[in-house]
């Protein structure tokens, strides 16, 4: 066993937030190495350092590779150096065809003239090398996703891969097709190919991988063999085992009667629209409850609430909403945020903020009507609702004329939460609310949720780090593939409970 | 990344209006530049009304370009309408005979048809901007020349001239100065200080930061001054132009809708981040229709202006407006990715661009070499505008590739 590939105590800061902190890892020529770890672990992070992403210097530590210190500056010293990541959301150009994605960027070209019955023909043997059958003709989107990920495959191969890093690669994929891919690793380790695998899927990386590695909060907990001891429990408990006593601010929970009802709830993708997005999803919030809706990425949790928020998301949507004991028809968003359901979106940036306005014109504005005055908005009475939920929810700023885009990410989301309680809702949909902010706002988010339960309100949390999920939900409903597949009440929802719960469902429909 | 907090909010009110302020005094500066090289012609009272009269249309155009861009889009067709709206005029009013009210109201009208024709198109059935309004652009060329067939249509009656070429009568029978026009003036200083004053009060009454002493008496005296002088313009001219009153007018409406207005703030949170407003239950579609069918009336009523001022409806009036409008309001601040912008900047801007075209006129320098300056200002504006921004996105960011 000779160590091919080696990452020595990498510590990768940004501003104050440590993303990795001492993580070491070392790859064997010809293995298939597999890292595990919840979300926010560090997977992506490290493999960004490995790819150059993050250039030498940026990170504490070193990397050696093929006993030789690293220092790539950018991707494209990583790739000539044989190592190539395939990211989760694929890389490949649309309407070109699959020999001119496979070929992007490394052209079979003499003075910039491209020579395509080289290319044709290089492409031919590569599709055959991975299995597909496919004209190296055709365009990438008349292709299927499994397939895409092949191309990408082959697209590395082209480029004469010797460490592949695959980042999720069946995360977006059917069973069959996963199976196909997971062979075709196995595969290119015969041809001597080193890869390392990043999964959530913990069966397909006890069927691929020889070792194991398993990060958590920017650690590295330990690396094993991959033998007849080795199991998911091993890894589960290797992912989560951490205290999780003080993280939340306790809350005397009371919840009363249940407020919010959602009945035979179906939506269907808005372009494919015969894909069911949400297939009959049922739950329901009592006043003062706190709900947490647990999943893996693409489980549709984003979908169901968005979809819940005056149809913001799919088609053909069916299904009963009942607030109050009434039912209610929402036909837009706004009609929504009057009956008084309010949706905290998860990509702050880009759905939450007006990044160029005030941090008072955010405020007010899912409730400018508050602050009018017949037609007119009253600019005085506005800053001073501003300045009010300013020093209530402590977003650290000079004032409220400041610009949002010159705020921490933790501020930013205190203005987004502000915004919301501005607008008085009663049931509150909170979709990764601390996604990217670090401990210390994590805190008092978690302490602004618990204000709002205390106020007698419904609040709906999604989030994909299970431990939040867990540490401030009254009861957890579990999702997958677009379905409600368990309900957990506080005394039983463990993170072994909730991964148990998810990986049975794993496949198991289709 | 963390802003510590500097001492009240002076520099702040500063450093946000920066600028507007630079912009003004852009134009201060180079209205001196021209006043000097011209041997003081540029400052002439007939100069001065001569220069907003012939920059009218400009200015109207730009009002709602301003809107649009904020939006984040742009209408290429109004520079067409413009032509199309006095075709119809033309053909009502002097081939027809219709009395000039009923004319210019259905004028206004095919405007807003025009407007809300694309504004459908472009908000409702997501068809690129740049092709709706290019279509339009070349559609309503067309269609003006195949309704006036080539020719020109003139003279028209005096009554609809006035409307670009007349005056604000003087009720006062001032002999050779208009005191109407001082009257009006004063009047406007007075409100303006009576209004700074409240506006002052209220800020206080609320804790909100106010402009300070200094600023507020330096800014009475620079506002008061500018329309002062005004006033002497106007008085030793022919008086109030129509037409400034109509502006005025227009400004007056549209600065209130943008700063004081839900549809303002809407309008500015759909540039700033569309998905955003509307998960906010800001209704996008609705604000980017009723953006549109404002510039088609605004793109209507120029069409008016322009035909009355030259006393003529022709095929090819308007021609390049469009661009006209559109560099007024980039120089005015508006930015290209929309969410920022302010009429009064594009008004600004416009006036920048008329007084630089106005002074090398003078000065018989040739028509393609003020291309060539409007081009460079234009340029050097928007640099400014994203080189400033950049710096900014740099020290928030360290980790931007």
């Amino acid at each position: 066993m000779d160590t091919l590939l080696e990452m020595k105590s990498i510590t990768k800061r940004f501003d104050t937030v440590v993303a990795l902190d001492n993580v070491n890892m070392a790859a064997v020529n010809g293995e298939i190495h597999a890292i595990v770890g919840e979300n926010g672990a560090g997977k992506s992070t490290l493999m960004k350092v490995l790819s150059g992403v993050y250039p030498h210097g940026d990170y504490e530590g070193e990397v050696f590779y093929k006993g030789s210190l690293c220092r790539f500056r950018n991707i494209k010293d990583s790739e000539k150096s044989g190592i190539v990541i395939i990211h989760q959301e694929l890389a490949l150009i649309p309407y070109l065809s699959i020999a001119e994605n496979i070929f992007m960027g490394h052209e079979q070209a003499k003075g910039g003239v491209i020579n395509w019955r080289v290319t044709h023909q290089k492409t031919v043997k590569l599709l055959e090398r991975i299995g597909l059958s496919e004209n190296p003709n055709t365009l990438v989107i008349d292709i299927g996703v499994g397939k895409q990920q092949l191309v990408e495959i082959a697209k590395a191969l082209a480029k004469k891969v010797e460490v592949l890093v695959l980042d999720e690669p069946t995360a977006a994929l059917n069973e069959i097709e996963s199976e196909n891919l997971l062979n075709l690793m196995l595969e290119l380790k015969k041809e001597g190919i080193t890869c390392i695998l990043i999964s959530h899927k913990l069966n397909e990386v006890l069927k691929v991988a020889d070792r194991i590695t398993i990060l958590r909060d920017g650690k590295t907990v330990e690396t094993f063999a991959n033998d007849g001891d080795a199991d998911e429990n091993r890894i589960i408990r290797g992912m989560v085992g951490r205290d999780i006593a003080h993280r939340f601010p306790p809350r005397e929970t009371k919840p009363g009667e249940v407020l919010f009802e959602v009945k035979d709830w179906t939506v269907y993708h808005p372009d494919i629209s015969d894909k069911k997005v949400i297939d009959n999803a049922n739950l329901h919030v009592k006043r003062g409850e706190v709900v947490g809706i647990a999943g893996l990425m693409g489980a549709g949790r984003t979908e169901l609430a968005m979809s819940l928020f005056g149809k913001a998301y799919g088609t053909k949507i069916s299904g009963t909403i009942i607030k109050d004991g009434k039912p209610l028809a929402l036909h837009n968003i706004s009609q929504a945020i009057d009956n008084g359901i309010a949706y905290v979106t998860e990509d702050r940036k880009q759905f939450g903020l007006l990044l160029d306005e005030t941090i008072c014109r955010n405020i007010s504005l899912a409730n400018l009507k508050e602050v009018c005055k017949y037609l007119t908005v009253d600019e005085f009475k506005e800053k001073r609702v501003a300045e009010d939920y300013r020093s209530k929810i402590d977003i650290r700023a000079r004032d409220v004329q400041q610009h949002a885009k010159n705020l921490s990410g933790g501020n930013q989301q205190k203005v987004v939460l502000g915004k919301w309680l501005f607008a008085d809702p009663e049931v509150l949909i909170l979709d990764e609310p601390t996604r990217g902010i670090d401990v210390g706002a994590k805190y008092e988010i978690y302490q602004i949720i618990n204000q709002l339960a205390y106020e007698g309100k419904c609040v709906i949390v999604i989030s994909s780090e299970l431990p939040e999920v867990i540490g401030l939900s009254d009861r957890i409903y579990v999702m997958n593939e677009g379905r409600i597949i368990g309900e957990l009440p506080k005394e039983e929802a463990t993170q072994e409970a909730i991964m148990e719960c998810i990986m049975q469902h794993q496949g198991g429909v289709r | 990344m963390y802003h510590a907090a500097p001492r009240g909010g002076t520099m702040n009110i500063i450093k946000d209006n920066l600028r507007q302020y630079g912009l003004l005094i852009a134009l201060v500066g180079i209205a001196i530049f021209f006043q000097v090289r011209t041997g003081g012609v540029i400052f002439l009272p007939n100069n001065i009304t001569n220069l907003i009269l012939q920059n009218s249309y400009i200015l109207i155009l730009a009002i709602g370009m301003t809107l649009v861009i904020v939006t984040g889009r742009i209408d290429l067709s109004v520079g067409s309408v413009v032509a199309f709206s006095g075709a119809l005029s033309g053909v009502f009013i002097v081939e027809m005979g219709w009395p000039v009210w009923v004319a210019i109201l259905i004028c206004l009208v095919a405007g807003a048809v025009i407007g809300a024709f694309h504004g459908f198109l472009i908000a409702y059935i997501n068809i690129p901007f740049f092709v709706v309004t290019l279509a339009g652009m070349l559609g309503f060329r067309g269609l003006t020349m195949i309704i006036l067939d080539g020719r020109m249509i003139g003279p028209f009656p005096a009554q609809f001239q006035m409307m670009a070429a007349g005056f604000v009568p003087d009720f006062f029978n001032g002999s050779n100065f208009n005191i109407t026009a001082v009257a009006v003036c004063a009047l406007l200083c007075v409100l303006y200080i009576f209004s700074a004053l409240r506006k002052r009060r209220i800020a206080l009454k609320y804790g909100v930061t106010a402009m300070p002493i200094p600023f507020l008496i330096a800014s009475i005296i620079i506002v008061t001054a500018a329309i002062a002088l005004f006033g002497y313009w106007f008085g030793a001219a022919n008086g109030i132009p129509n037409i400034v009153v109509l502006l005025g007018v227009l400004i007056l409406i549209y600065t209130f809708l943008t700063n004081r207005t839900m549809m303002g703030r809407h309008i500015y949170a759909c540039g700033s981040n569309a998905k955003a407003s509307e998960l906010s239950g800001v209704k996008t579609k609705q604000v980017v229709f009723w953006v549109y069918v404002s510039m088609g009336v605004l793109a209507a009523l120029a069409g008016l202006v322009f035909t009355a001022r030259l006393n003529a409806a022709m095929p090819r009036a308007g021609t390049g407006f469009e661009l006209q409008a559109i560099a007024a309001a980039f120089i005015g601040g508006a930015s290209p990715s929309g969410g920022v912008g302010k009429v009064t900047g594009a008004i600004i801007g416009a006036m920048v661009v008329g007084i630089i075209t106005n002074g090398m006129s003078i000065l018989g320098i040739s028509l393609p070499a003020q291309q060539m300056v409007t081009g460079m200002v234009l340029l050097a504006a928007v640099i400014f505008d994203v080189v400033s921004k950049n710096n900014v996105l740099k020290l928030r960011n360290p980790f931007a590739r």
